[in-house]
């Protein structure tokens, strides 16, 4: 197996040094193409260069969430194999032209990425872009190790069940003190966990203890609008997109407030009072 | 009490069911994934037993097993001989029983403690040295 040098990259102006960022969380279906996509369209929002790259050779789904499928033209091993360059392979975003995807190949097998070669596509897109997100597959094999091999910063998607945090919790072992992990919390159901009927943020992160980054709550939208391939942050309003742009924020830097959700009252009371002007939380 | 009176009138919510599942579920799991330390662990146990006995090093058994709602550390460890001089008040009578069991119960806690045998006492004789 031979060293393949990284391509040198044309210099036009001092080279960026982007963040490169996995979203991973070890179980499947807990949403991390959703949160990768959303970040993605929150970052890209604030004005920050964007590339999202799809590390799920085999089960490609990133550009079906971002509504870009039809476009999709070259993948990520056609550029780990030399056969196109870097920029045909690029697919830039209907909506922002900030945000780019590199889509993952879908007849392929996750052993045939040269985990090598991954490091060092991830280091030369560092240095065009100000984010690169890399959207994780699921389990902690070969796949996990390509995605997390370019990455220096992980975020863990978890939903409040006691499945998906054993499984963080193993990532988060797996990833050790290098990535810095940080939480969102996702799908949670505020109504459900008042009636303690499912975990809280704050039982989920007794056991990881992690820096919480956000909370995602679980709203039909997010369905209507992947159905569509319009990620909800491309909204600026409503708690949802607004919950994906304070992420986004923190992300940045920015001094945002404790991540919140909002419990929706839904019982007749509660109804009633919103009916007649009551300001509710 | 008052903590008392609602945990006895309200049912356990499924959420804390959840919960207590999860925590056991990872106290065993980092058992599993941290052996070097639970062999180290074992060694220490073993050495502090053996400052006060004569232990059969070969066959002491040492496992952790989930029982009820909590995580228990169950040893089973064959005495070949009592140390006249260690510790015990009444040093004269050198105690011949080659068949002592010790249970240790590690993360104890409440409700476990007032079981007071937990694993049974598997009778290992061995002939006195």
């Amino acid at each position: 197996m031979h060293e393949v040098q990284p391509e040198p990259v044309p210099v036009t102006q001092t080279p960026k040094r982007g963040r490169a960022i996995v979203i991973t969380s070890g179980k499947g279906g807990v949403g991390k193409t959703t949160t990768t996509a959303n970040l993605g369209h929150a970052l890209a929002a604030r004005g920050c260069s964007v590339a999202l790259i799809d590390a799920d050779v085999g089960l490609r789904n990133l550009d079906i969430v971002l509504g870009l499928e039809s476009r999709v033209k070259h993948h990520v091993l056609d550029v780990l194999e030399g056969k196109v360059e870097l920029e045909e392979a690029l697919v830039r975003d209907k909506h922002n032209e900030n945000l780019v995807l590199l889509a993952a190949a879908q007849t392929r097998e996750k052993d045939e990425v040269d985990t090598e070669k991954m490091k060092a596509l991830v280091e030369q897109m560092r240095e065009r872009f100000d984010y690169v997100i890399i959207d994780c597959p699921a389990g902690i094999e070969l796949g996990f190790k390509n995605a997390v091999i370019g990455a220096d910063e992980a975020i863990v998607v978890c939903t409040p069940e006691v499945s998906a945090v054993r499984d963080v919790d193993r990532v988060v072992g797996l990833l050790g003190n290098r990535f810095r992990p940080q939480l969102i919390v996702n799908r949670l159901r505020p109504a459900l966990v008042k009636k303690g009927k499912m975990l809280s943020v704050e039982d989920v992160n007794a056991i990881l203890r992690l820096p919480l980054l956000g909370v995602i709550a679980d709203e039909p939208e997010i369905i209507i609008t992947t159905n569509r391939g319009e990620p909800i942050a491309l909204r600026r309003d409503g708690a949802t997109a607004s919950a994906y742009h304070a992420i986004a924020a923190r992300i940045a830097g920015d001094d945002v407030p404790a991540p919140t959700v909002e419990t929706k009252e839904t019982s007749f009371f509660g109804k009633l009072g919103a009916i007649f002007g009551g300001s509710k939380a | 009490m008052i903590d008392w009176v609602r945990k006895f009138f309200a049912p356990t919510t499924s959420s804390q069911t959840a919960k207590e599942r999860l925590r056991l579920v990872l106290m065993t799991d980092h058992l599993s994934l941290a052996p070097e330390m639970i062999e180290q662990m074992k060694r220490d146990f073993i050495d502090v037993i053996a400052k006060y006995v004569e232990v059969d090093r070969d066959k002491i058994e040492i496992n952790f097993e989930q029982q009820d709602k909590a995580l228990a550390m169950l040893a089973n460890v064959p005495i070949l001989a009592v140390n006249r001089n260690s510790g015990g008040g009444d040093g004269g009578s050198k105690k011949e029983e080659p068949k002592a069991t010790e249970v240790a119960n590690a993360l104890p806690r409440r409700k476990r403690r007032k079981k007071s045998t937990v694993a049974p006492s598997t009778a290992s004789p061995a002939p006195a040295g």
